[in-house]
């Protein structure tokens, strides 16, 4: 905004500190939970201070030393998958978005409405409903246990392909024309143009996607019949316990926040990005 | 010539059981210190034979488990061995070559089986008409009530002798009320405590053939004048404040734990936590009853979870089963994993030998549950076998929701109930007619 | 809503499509068929015992009164998510656009939440405004108000309706956020040269720029409420008390994946899929008029 004034900083300070308030208390909760032991987390109402077993607890988390068995192994083990599957299912479904809704704003060609529904209608069935044929399917080809089946059937939505929509609408005509007469062709318009011009839309949903393929519980689930190919998600699920044993909240909590610190580390660096494609849009 | 002969044989033979090493899948859904036990008990028998290797893996809770095992046999993939809830027995028994009868397993594979060594009202939920036995009991629990010694001193009610039937729980919950106390009564596990084992402790139906276990053309009986005597009681507390309704499933918990509820009634799986957790002195005690009822007490029900084997297997994969199975009865075995988990002891052995080690005397509390099912079962109190389960329990705390809330009476609640539940025991008759 | 612009090429179009086109052929449509196959037939679990059984499972939810009411809930529920969701996070992007002092901690904290498991969200909730142990319901209840969200459908409905948005409003603050920041300085300049005041410029400029990115949030925000809350609403009040928080959505995993009824599910998702599928085609034709490409 241009003029300086006052009185709305200080209101936009407050209704920001006020907005942060409401969505990261939960967050907040989780740390101090993190932060005690599990006998005082029981004890309602929780103290909403945190505790002095922060070390203790993150460090049992991290190597598995819980009572009982659990190993570092699977921690890191299922951060990787967990990394892997994110990225995987971020960057492919980014790309083949970014053609398809290149194809169907930038093309005619017969059907093209018959595919961006098509392509569209992929949000309105739930992954609930035809958890069971799909998961036959990436069985008969071959894919359980495996990167490719924890991915691909994940990139299916629209998701991406509806925003990019949106947004090249908006480019001005006048950049196609200007392509046109430098003699660009249709790939060197959409490399040298539109996808700088997109890179706001791109950071955003990198972060939604990756973040997405990061926190999968019921299909590695479903899919996977090996425990080393389970992402981090289930190891946390698989702490509390859903009976009446003792669930350990202080070491779940502790793990959960952990397993938030490649999430968050995405979150971040795509700030930077949003920051630069500001810029690059001023030209 | 003949050391030759021998090393080659020996080699022959080592390679033969290297070779040989079956695998056995086991999907499981036990978490935390359970999860552990059962990675153990794996590792153990995997220890004592090299023909078998039982592959214990997580598949996320009961529910999600069971759906990627019908995902994975549908698409001819399932595992071996299964653990499925309680709730689910009669549509993994209704499903056609799906399962194959633990019994069946046993016999064929020569192992020593002897199905009166289990408790009967632990087996026998998961046992046949004819005898044989289904499902391999693996983690049962059943309904106890748990008192807040410290409240009950508080409010002067004596706490040497637990409330046993439930005019005593509403005398002790009017003193406590009276004393001040917000919460004296609450329930968890609703539709399993007041409705399915309060049933089997009366010895009156919870359904019909047998509650279910002789045919599935069983409908509900829950709408009997004893069960509207008992809700319209509990609603009555409810209305002055003696019971207050704490939630679904095993949520109200946490309010026994932190002191709220003085009086709970839930599983006794709840023990190891109430043990670590509560601060204060507590007690454990069977599940109350109305003393005018002939034959109450009878025996309460169980819950929890059985191991089923799935068709479709070869035989040798089979007898290792089989194996796994009777290694886990032995009597050492399961008291071991009883003391740890507090399951209850699936053999009259097992009870025993953990008797003779003092382990009740050392964790008073933990032999309630246990002395409440080593009975004679009755047709009426062996158990619950009925279809769309899942469905009717989720029903039985709609229903109840709304006398608790006041917006229906005892009568109308469970009229719906039977109503409803009907509906899908006789759609689950169609669907399994075929 | 057309380019005037575009270019032209047989084969190109069709080769940027295929990889997306061949994804969803072979793991959405194919499955969705079989899946909506079994509205029609009535089977086990297992699928060892399947029979053609027509439109009964169709007839079988008309006739269930608990569904015909679980309309109404839905629609409340979807119209408070959508609504709240995005006009709260607008407000948000809108002040964190402007500030430049700590812009970055709040973006951060802002954001963050969205990386919160789901798994992970749904216990905290729980802990938050479980009517014993909550921390919120304990100041709730200092405050005065008799929280029961078990027994109080009212309460109940406000529990999750919190929950669901909550969950959504980093997701849309991200994308409006996105959307402010590619709104051209110099349109903002222009006008407040011209003496435009901020709440003016608001409405006149950045509001309609933003209608791209308000009109994708609207359609994504009603298909989460739609589908992807029945999640949150088994985690906190599993469609109780009663039914009263009971919405379509949530039935229709429950019957899918809980009681293992196939066949009703499948009825329902194909109802559910219309009424969506009906709306979207409504948010295109109408709303999309007014959206400024």
């Amino acid at each position: 905004m241009v003029e300086r004034h006052p009185l709305l900083d200080a209101l936009s300070h407050l209704i920001l500190i006020l907005g942060v308030l409401m969505v990261a208390f939960p967050l907040y909760l989780t740390f101090v939970a993190s932060t005690h032991t599990t006998s005082e987390i029981v004890q309602a109402p929780m103290t909403l201070l945190p505790g002095d077993q922060l070390l203790e607890n993150y460090s049992t988390a991290w190597n598995g030393t819980r009572k009982g068995t659990g190993s570092k192994a699977p921690v890191a083990q299922m951060m990787v998958v967990s990394l892997v599957t994110a990225l995987v299912i971020a960057f492919g479904k980014i790309a083949i978005s970014l053609l398809s809704a290149f194809a169907i704003v930038y093309f005619r060609f017969p059907f093209r409405m018959f595919f961006f529904w098509a392509i569209f209608v992929t949000l309105m069935l739930p992954v609930e409903v035809r958890i069971l044929p799909t998961y036959k399917v990436v069985s008969d080809l071959g894919m359980l246990n495996s990167y490719a089946g924890l991915t691909i059937p994940l990139i299916a939505s629209a998701t991406a392909t509806f925003l990019f929509r949106q947004f090249f609408l908006t480019v001005p005509d006048e950049l196609v024309e200007a392509a046109r007469v430098d003699g660009a062709g249709p790939m060197r318009f959409f490399k040298d143009v539109l996808v700088p011009l997109s890179s706001t839309s791109i950071a955003a949903l990198f972060v939604i996607q990756f973040i997405y393929g990061w926190n999968q519980y019921l299909w590695p689930l479903l899919v996977t019949t090996e425990e080393n190919m389970y992402p981090v998600v289930i190891g946390i699920k698989r702490m509390i316990s859903g009976g009446d044993a003792q669930t350990e909240w202080n070491i779940v909590m502790a793990t959960a926040l952990l397993a938030m610190i490649p999430p968050a580390l995405v979150v971040m660096l795509m700030q930077r990005w949003f920051v630069k494609g500001l810029v690059d849009t001023e030209k | 010539m003949k050391i030759k002969f021998a090393m080659v044989a020996c080699a022959a033979a080592v390679s033969v059981s290297a070779f040989a090493q079956t695998e056995i899948q086991w999907w499981h859904s036990m978490t935390s210190v359970n999860g552990e036990v059962v990675n153990d008990l794996a590792k153990n028998f995997n220890a004592t034979q090299s023909a078998y290797k039982i592959v214990p893996t997580f598949k996320g809770n009961y529910t999600e488990s069971f759906t990627a095992a019908v995902a994975a046999f549908r698409a001819g993939n399932a595992p071996h061995i299964l653990q499925v809830f309680e709730v689910g027995t009669a549509t993994m028994m209704a499903s056609k070559g799906v399962t194959v009868p633990v019994g069946k397993i046993m016999k064929e594979s020569g192992v020593k089986f002897d199905p009166s060594a289990y408790v009967s009202a632990v087996a026998g939920y998961y046992t046949a008409p004819n005898g044989e036995m289904l499902s391999f009991p693996f983690n049962s629990s059943t309904t106890v009530f748990y008192f807040n010694k410290d409240a009950f001193k508080a409010a002067g009610i004596a706490t040497d002798k637990a409330p046993s039937t439930w005019p005593e729980v509403a005398l002790a919950a009017a003193k406590l009320k009276a004393t001040g106390h917000k919460c004296p009564l609450s329930i968890a596990w609703q539709g399993w405590t007041q409705l399915e084992s309060f049933s089997a402790w009366h010895n009156v139906e919870f359904a019909t053939k047998g509650n279910g276990m002789q045919g599935m053309d069983a409908r509900m009986k829950v709408n009997s004048p004893l069960h509207v005597r008992h809700i319209e009681n509990l609603a009555n507390m409810a209305k002055q404040g003696l019971f207050v309704y704490k939630g679904r499933s095993n949520v109200p918990e946490a309010s026994f734990i932190s002191g709220e509820c003085a009086m709970m009634t839930t599983s006794t799986g709840f023990y190891g936590n109430v043990k670590a957790n509560a601060k204060f002195d507590w007690g454990l005690a069977p599940l109350p009853y109305y003393p005018d009822v002939p034959g109450a007490p009878q025996n309460t029900v169980i819950g929890g979870a059985s191991l089923w084997v799935m068709a479709g297997k070869k035989a040798d994969e089979y007898k290792g089963i089989a194996q796994f199975f009777n290694y886990l009865s032995q009597p050492d075995i399961q008291a071991a994993t009883h003391q740890r988990t507090g399951y209850l002891p699936i053999t009259t052995a097992a009870f025993q030998l953990t008797e003779k080690s003092g382990f009740y005397q050392k964790n008073p509390g933990t032999d309630v549950g246990v002395n409440q099912m080593i009975r004679k079962t009755t047709d009426k109190s062996r158990g619950i076998r009925l279809g769309n389960y899942v469905q009717i329990r989720t029903i039985e705390d709609e229903e109840l929701e709304q006398v608790w809330n006041g917006k229906k009476t005892a009568k109308e609640a469970l009229d719906s109930i039977v109503q409803r539940g009907n509906d899908l025991l006789e759609r689950f008759e169609k669907a399994n007619k075929s | 809503m057309e380019k005037r612009v575009v270019f032209r090429s047989s084969w190109l179009p069709w080769a940027l499509l295929a990889p997306q086109v061949t994804v969803i052929a072979v793991f959405f449509f194919w499955p969705a068929g079989q899946a909506i196959l079994q509205s029609v037939q009535q089977s086990d679990p297992f699928g060892t015992s399947v029979e053609w059984v027509g439109l009964e499972n169709f007839r079988n939810l008309w006739n269930d009164p608990t569904y015909l009411a679980s309309f109404y809930t839905t629609a409340l529920f979807s119209v408070l998510v959508a609504g709240l969701g995005i006009s709260i996070s607008l407000v948000l992007a809108v002040f964190a656009d402007r500030i430049v002092k700590g812009a970055l901690v709040y973006k951060t904290l802002l954001i963050w939440p969205y990386a919160v498991a789901p798994a992970v969200a749904g216990v905290l909730w729980l802990f938050m405004l479980a009517p014993s142990v909550g921390v919120v319901s304990y100041w709730l209840r200092v405050l005065g108000v008799d929280w029961d969200p078990l027994l109080n459908g009212r309460h109940a409905m406000t529990m999750v309706v919190a929950a669901a948005v909550w969950k959504q409003i980093s997701y849309n603050f991200l994308f409006f956020l996105a959307g402010l920041q590619s709104v051209p300085k110099s349109l903002i300049e222009a006008a407040a040269i011209d003496g435009a005041r901020p709440w003016r410029r608001f409405w006149t400029i950045v509001f309609p720029l933003l209608s791209p990115t308000t009109f994708f949030l609207l359609v994504i925000n009603i298909v989460y409420a739609f589908f992807d809350t029945f999640g949150i609403i088994d985690a906190a009040t599993e469609g109780g008390p009663g039914k009263d928080t009971s919405i379509l959505v949530y039935k229709v995993y429950y019957d899918g994946i809980k009681a293992m009824d196939l066949g009703s599910s499948a009825a329902q998702s194909v109802v559910l899929m219309v009424i969506v599928i009906a709306l979207t085609v409504v948010q295109f034709r109408y709303v999309e008029k007014k959206v400024n490409y």
